[in-house]
């Protein structure tokens, strides 16, 4: 009993292959990630980065309601996606655009939530990503039961959950990790701990010795990994992803990282945070680390780190074209998706809408009528 | 229209409850039952019995005991081409889950522009009259009622029950099924299999009457057609709509009824204020005005926590109290 407790906890320390400096640790000699594997992460942090960059740069320009960057967590995010299959499931918080389309979700349907066109741009099942979830840890529960349904078929998909360090306070959170748990589901929960919830600090979020000690109280293994060494980040979440395939049930992993911007563009951050504890992650740059690394071993030079801006600027293009489109959403839509068939009742209120905008239109076209006269 | 033979079979409520369960999981294997102690026990009220026995541990079982956490795995269950039923095991305790039942069973479909369907059922046995504890008798159709995205049914008897459910475990859409305690024992004649009776939408006359129409759900059904029977011996006839679907709301039936007599009293159990009784006397009273000879009444429970036991008799609304209505719908004196 003791030794599967044991086998349960984290590590004494986060896992971290590469130092903020791009050098391995002692924890790699064991070995890293293959270079294209690395390589494959930096260009996909190049493009989150970007992405994070040109979605703050929309909101300024009025074109995106609000958007919760995560910039700095680009490692998180980048390595969410590329652990998992096409079969794979993917479930995201608001946070994880950047994981949404590193996993080929077209950026502005990903935006669809923040630009205010609909509640949900993209469609879930063609990349296999949920929705993005804004009710906090509530999408938990929902990728254990997908989770369920396909070993019920005997598919061997995984799910990879995301959540924050405040949403791990949430009673989901709990209920999810022990369904998973009990019924073995192939779920892995990834936590980016970023060290805030809007304002509130980790400390005011959990007195357990670490996030990734939760995972004892279900029976599920838990492990810490620096949530900006992508290389150690791949590592340890390919190995949840793979024994969970195996069928060894659920896994934990806390990705230690840092929300380098306010909560969104509407959060002021100097009013909980000092500028040096935001100085002193600045340095542990996710992509500086890694390129430092791979221009070490000779995979990257200025030519090919060129290309990967390239691919980034062309992903930015197509963000920021998508969104200065003006499409005007249809009012129908109001009613249409709201049952299979609209009830009755839809139905009188849609002709109410309809009506409306039909007098509007009159009004609009008799006032014309009259100044031209 | 079917054209084979049609199966019936007397059975109380609860068993129709079970049959239904049954005779969908048999024809659809993506059917599951689930919640805390459905399998080897058979639901606290026994309506699970032998599911798990006759179709395995892996299409009807117990969970962990979380209504939010049951809730939530079923969305996700029916995302991935499941048609999972849930039972919450009282009303109260459904509560838990309210907030995955409201954000996204009853969103999922809309915000994903009908891409992501969720044919889930949840089931509630529900409301009061049977003698509970506190927390073990709570009308809760309201919540559910105002919530868009959800049908809500409330079955009134073995017959509905089985053909309500049978329905909605087929509906594309989450379908809230409640099912009054105090009618689990009753019985009644039951026709299986699937297409027989009015689907979920429609509302039906149990009783015909002419001078007064008493609308009803649920656990209050028997109890106006008792009412009409006493009325009747006193030479007043009343009709009784039992409404079976509160969402979708059958207007055009419960309308048609009312012109018919020109007078309509609601009769639910759950308190009064801002609920189901009182969107049914607006809506009767907007569309039908110029029928009625009288303002639309209510018996309703009080606006008061469920009583307990010893004092529950005062919370539902009884044959005198319906009659009292009655007697208030400015009949002219002959
Ligand atoms: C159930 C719920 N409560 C409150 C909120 C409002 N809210 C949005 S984000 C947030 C902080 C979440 O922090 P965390 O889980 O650490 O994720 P992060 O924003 O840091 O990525 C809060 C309180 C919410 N979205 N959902
Ligand atoms: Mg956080």
């Amino acid at each position: 009993m003791t030794s599967d407790a044991d086998r349960m906890l984290p590590s004494r320390e986060p896992v971290m292959l590469l130092d903020p400096d791009g050098r391995p640790t002692v924890a790699a000699r064991a070995g890293l990630p293959a270079s294209e594997e690395l390589l494959r992460g930096l260009a996909g942090m190049v493009v989150a980065r970007r992405f994070n960059e040109q979605a703050s740069a929309l909101v300024r320009q009025g074109r995106l309601a609000v958007y919760p960057s995560s910039y700095g967590q680009e490692a998180c995010q980048v390595a969410a996606a590329q652990v998992l299959t096409g079969e794979d499931w993917l479930f995201p918080t608001y946070r994880d655009t950047a994981a949404a389309v590193a996993r080929g979700v077209d950026p502005v349907e990903v935006l669809g939530l923040l630009k205010g066109d609909w509640h949900s741009g993209y469609d879930p099942y063609e990349r296999h990503v949920a929705p993005l979830t804004t009710p906090l840890a509530t999408q938990l529960p929902h990728a254990v039961g997908v989770a369920h349904a396909a070993r019920l078929r005997g598919e061997r998909t995984v799910v990879l959950a995301m959540c924050g360090d405040g949403g791990t306070s949430e009673g989901d959170f709990h209920e999810a990790l022990n369904f998973a748990a009990v019924f073995r589901a192939p779920v892995v929960f990834f936590v980016q701990n970023n060290q805030y919830a809007i304002s509130v600090p980790l400390a005011r979020q959990s007195a357990a010795p670490s996030l990734a000690h939760k995972g004892v109280g279900y029976g599920i293994p838990g492990e810490h990994v620096d949530g900006n060494d992508l290389a150690a980040l791949l590592d340890v979440l390919s190995g949840a992803v793979g024994r969970a395939r195996a069928g060894e049930g659920p896994q934990l992993v806390e990705g230690r990282t840092y929300r380098m911007q306010a909560h969104t563009n509407a959060d002021d951050a100097t009013r909980y945070r000092a500028d040096d504890e935001v100085a002193a992650w600045a340095a542990k740059d996710p992509l500086v680390r890694l390129e430092a690394y791979l221009r070490t071993e000779g995979v990257l030079d200025d030519a090919r780190a060129a290309d990967l801006t390239e691919a980034a600027e062309q992903v930015a293009r197509r963000t920021r074209d998508g969104l200065n489109q003006d499409v005007e959403p249809d009012p129908d839509d109001l009613f249409r998706f709201v049952y299979s068939q609209p009830t009755p009742q839809l139905v009188e209120q849609l002709a109410v809408v309809r009506d409306e905008i039909s007098r509007d239109e009159q009004s609009r076209d008799e006032q014309s009528r009259e100044e031209t006269r | 229209m079917t054209t084979t033979a049609v199966e019936h079979a007397t059975l109380s409520t609860a068993q129709a409850i079970n049959r239904a369960l049954h005779d969908a999981m048999a024809e659809d294997p993506t059917v599951l039952v689930l919640g805390e102690d459905v399998g080897p026990l058979g639901g606290v009220f026994r309506v699970t019995d032998g599911l798990t026995a006759e179709f395995g541990e892996d299409r009807c079982f117990d969970t962990p005991l979380a209504e939010a956490g049951i809730a939530g795995f079923a969305v996700g269950l029916a995302m991935n081409g499941m048609r999972p039923v849930i039972e919450m095991q009282f009303d109260a305790f459904a509560y838990p889950a309210f907030e995955q039942v409201v954000s996204h069973i009853a969103k999922m479909r809309n915000r994903t522009r009908g891409r992501v369907a969720l044919p889930l059922v949840v089931r509630i046995p529900y409301a009061g009259g049977i003698g509970g504890v506190e927390h073990h008798c709570d009308s809760s159709e309201s919540y559910y009622a105002h919530t868009p995205g959800l049908h809500v049914v409330a079955p009134s008897n073995p017959a509905d029950a089985y053909t309500l459910l049978r329905e909605a475990i087929a509906s594309p859409d989450p379908v809230i099924f409640l099912e009054p305690k105090k009618l689990y024992w009753a019985k009644g004649e039951v026709v299986l299999g699937r297409g027989g009776e009015p689907g979920i939408g429609t509302a039906v006359v149990r009783r015909q009457g002419t001078d007064a129409t008493l609308i009803a759900y649920g656990p209050t059904v028997p109890v106006a057609i008792e009412a009409a029977e006493v009325a009747a011996r006193d030479g007043r006839s009343l009709q009784v709509v039992d409404l079976r679907s509160i969402v979708p709301f059958d207007d055009a039936g419960v309308c048609a009824a009312v012109e018919s007599t020109g007078r309509a009293v609601v009769v639910a159990e759950a308190a009064g204020f801002a609920s189901v009784s009182s969107e049914i006397a607006a809506r009767v009273s907007e569309r039908c005005f110029h029928s009625l000879s009288a303002p639309v009444r209510r018996v309703t429970g009080f606006d008061i926590p469920y009583p307990p036991p010893k004092l529950e008799h005062f919370q539902l609304p009884s044959v005198d109290r319906i009659l009292d209505a009655v007697d208030e719908l400015q009949w002219e004196e002959a």
